[in-house]
């Protein structure tokens, strides 16, 4: 049973305009086998927060902690905060020329780990999640993200999801840029890794669509760096019907 | 990549000459065994606009010394070596001079170690080049592989060296040869070597330079068809360091018909001022039908501050051939790249690795000698913990 806390995090980005607060103040808690959506318009701070999360350089703390398990997860560096249990499926992946998704894969997961994964159970682990998100074997030949179609790449973050077994996944508008067959099967996929790893879910959206696979347990209302409002389930059905209107004009 | 990235098409690159420079075909550049024929270094040049004169530490003087230091050579049974003069035939028979250092080499090194390759046998030899010299110096080799000899010569460059180089390379009829030229000088080194190749009927010529240590490492090689069915591959990778300044020029001269020649450079650059340059010309000539041949170089710049230049060249004369095309790019290895692995769990210096493994590993299995493999790949490793640091 692992323990994410989000208290009162401020966020900070340095643009061309000169500093600018992002998050101004996010309080979230996650436990292990908990699925969070945050749901919010666009440039509400939704990807900020995740990225935060993950420690991407870009963005400064000014004031808040994230702790994982009680641990200073902002002390971290990003590997050792992807060592620790937190792993970020990103937005827009980045090309690794000359490096094979089979390369990279194990080299991950050698990292995460602490040791090189046994061969044989390995390939066979590889295999058997490509399958089922119906990725067709040559796929480990090819170079990181590179050429992949925008379906193709969030099937390899969920790919890796699955295979790092982290404690807590955001997931950064992973529906984004997918049609109907690619979200199922990518949802199928999270859903498929949580039940066997049980770890805590942050799903950042800005469409329910996502949802009706993959059901949350509270959704949380982003607006403005902070969270407006949450409640279950039925919130994300409301925010459908609805849409941000209320919150961004209020 | 996610920086820059072109390729050039057909003939475009003739628009990257510096303004005033004339267009000139390539064979028509001077050629000579004699120092003062060849005017001072210019930038005004095409084959000196990157590196600038006082780079040269001296090897476009008229006169140099002649090499100092040590040649330690390994070989298989049946491989001959010898000093030799002006007048043994193989002297100058794989080219001339096109450039001031390479001419006052010529004429600086009395004398020129040749190493000759048996006919219808398989053979190796490794000649390390281990210089001592502070001085501008000169050495000249020449390495024979006779008709239908399978041989393979390393030829290893460490130490201190300002050394201006000849080594002209013999590829006799039905020949196979790889010749491997490794460049890994001390640091404040400077080194212009001219590799000149001559082919004959149906041989094969696999040529890879490797530029990893030197502050000024400049090799010019070249590759000349004389008879149908040759074949050149030439492969080359150089890792540059801050301040470091690696430059490969090639030129492969197609003069007769259905040869084929392949061309694949690859660097990788980290630090301030690390600076790379790499020109290919190719010419395929009237008479060159039935031509096959493909030129690429790509770049890795590992972090701010380094800068790769890269400039294919081609030129057709004759519209019968089987394909002729070249590409280029440089691309960054991006804050984007690093975040992405290490978000993975991987460390930074392991992300770097990777990539840089991954970039370079396509020309390091060409190699085909598993120490030698090794020892490059450490060699890259040490580079890239240097970084790290």
């Amino acid at each position: 049973m692992s323990k994410l806390e989000i208290k009162n995090l401020h966020v900070t980005v340095d643009t061309d305009q000169g500093t600018k607060e992002i998050l101004k103040g996010v309080d979230l808690v996650i436990n292990s086998g908990e699925s969070h959506a945050i749901m919010g318009p666009n440039g509400s701070g939704k990807s900020t927060l995740a990225y935060t999360i993950a420690g991407h350089p870009k963005y400064t703390v000014t004031q808040g902690e994230i702790l994982l398990d009680g641990e200073d997860v902002l002390e971290m560096s990003v590997d050792e905060r992807a060592r620790a249990g937190l792993f970020l499926a990103m937005q827009y992946p980045v090309e690794i020329p000359g490096v094979s998704v089979s390369n990279f894969l194990r080299t991950a997961k050698t990292a995460i780990d602490g040791e090189a994964p046994a061969l044989r159970t390995w390939i066979k682990d590889v295999k058997g999640a490509m399958d089922n998100l119906k990725m067709d074997s040559t796929f480990t030949e090819r170079n990181v993200n590179e050429g992949f179609s925008g379906g193709e790449k969030k099937r390899h973050e969920i790919l890796q999801m699955e295979l790092l077994k982290p404690k807590f996944a955001v997931l950064d508008e992973t529906d984004s840029g997918l049609d109907v067959d690619a979200l199922k099967v990518v949802s199928e996929g999270v859903n498929r890794a949580k039940e066997s790893n049980d770890f805590g879910l942050l799903l950042i959206t800005h469409y329910t669509r996502i949802l009706k696979y993959i059901k949350p347990d509270f959704v949380h209302v982003f607006v403005a760096g902070k969270i407006a409002e949450q409640g279950g389930p039925e919130l994300a059905d409301r925010l459908e019907a609805e849409g941000y209107d209320r919150y961004v004009s209020a | 990549m996610t920086a820059t990235t072109q390729t050039a098409q057909h003939g475009l690159s003739e628009h990257s000459h510096g303004a005033g420079v004339p267009i000139q075909t390539r064979y028509e550049r001077l050629r000579s065994t004699n120092v003062s024929d060849f005017p001072a270094i210019s930038p005004r040049e095409e084959q000196w606009r990157y590196c600038s004169p006082d780079r040269l530490k001296g090897l476009d003087a008229d006169v140099l010394a002649e090499f100092v230091g040590d040649l330690a050579v390994k070989h298989s049974e049946g491989v001959t070596t010898a000093w030799v003069g002006a007048d043994h035939s193989a002297f100058g028979s794989a080219g001339i001079p096109e450039e001031r250092p390479s001419a006052a080499a010529w004429q600086s090194a009395k004398q020129a170690y040749l190493i000759t390759l048996p006919a219808e046998s398989k053979s190796e030899a490794t000649v390390e080049v281990i210089s001592e010299s502070n001085e501008p110096s000169a050495i000249h080799l020449i390495v024979e592989a006779k008709k239908f000899a399978e041989a393979t010569v390393i030829i290893d460059h460490k130490g201190n060296a300002i050394l201006s180089e000849n080594i002209e390379i013999i590829v006799g009829d039905e020949a196979q040869l790889t010749v491997i030229s490794i460049q890994d000088w001390n640091d404040e080194s400077v080194h212009a070597s001219t590799q000149m190749a001559k082919l004959g009927r149906n041989s094969k010529l696999k040529h890879l330079v490797v530029s990893l240590g030197g502050k000024t490492v400049r090799v010019a090689s070249s590759t000349e068809f004389t008879q149908p069915g040759g074949d050149v591959e030439m492969l080359g990778m150089y890792f540059a360091d801050a301040g470091q300044y690696l430059e490969n020029r090639l030129y492969v001269d197609h003069a007769v018909p259905n040869c084929k020649s392949r061309v694949t450079y690859k660097g990788a650059l980290q630090g301030e001022k690390a600076h790379t340059v790499w020109v290919g010309d190719v010419l395929i000539r009237m008479a060159a039908e039935g031509t096959d041949t493909y030129e690429l170089n790509r770049n890795l710049l590992l972090t701010d501050g380094a800068r790769a230049d890269s400039v294919p060249n081609l030129e057709i004369e004759t519209g019968k051939i089987e394909g002729a095309g070249h590409a280029s790019a440089s691309g960054r290895f991006d804050d984007e790249q690093l975040f992405y692995l290490q978000a993975r769990g991987i460390t930074e210096l392991e992300a770097r690795r990777l990539v840089v493994r991954g970039f370079l590993n396509e020309i390091i299995q060409q190699i085909g000698n598993e120490d030698l493999e090794a020892r490059l790949s450490n060699s890259i490793e040490a580079e890239l913990a240097r970084s790290g640091s």
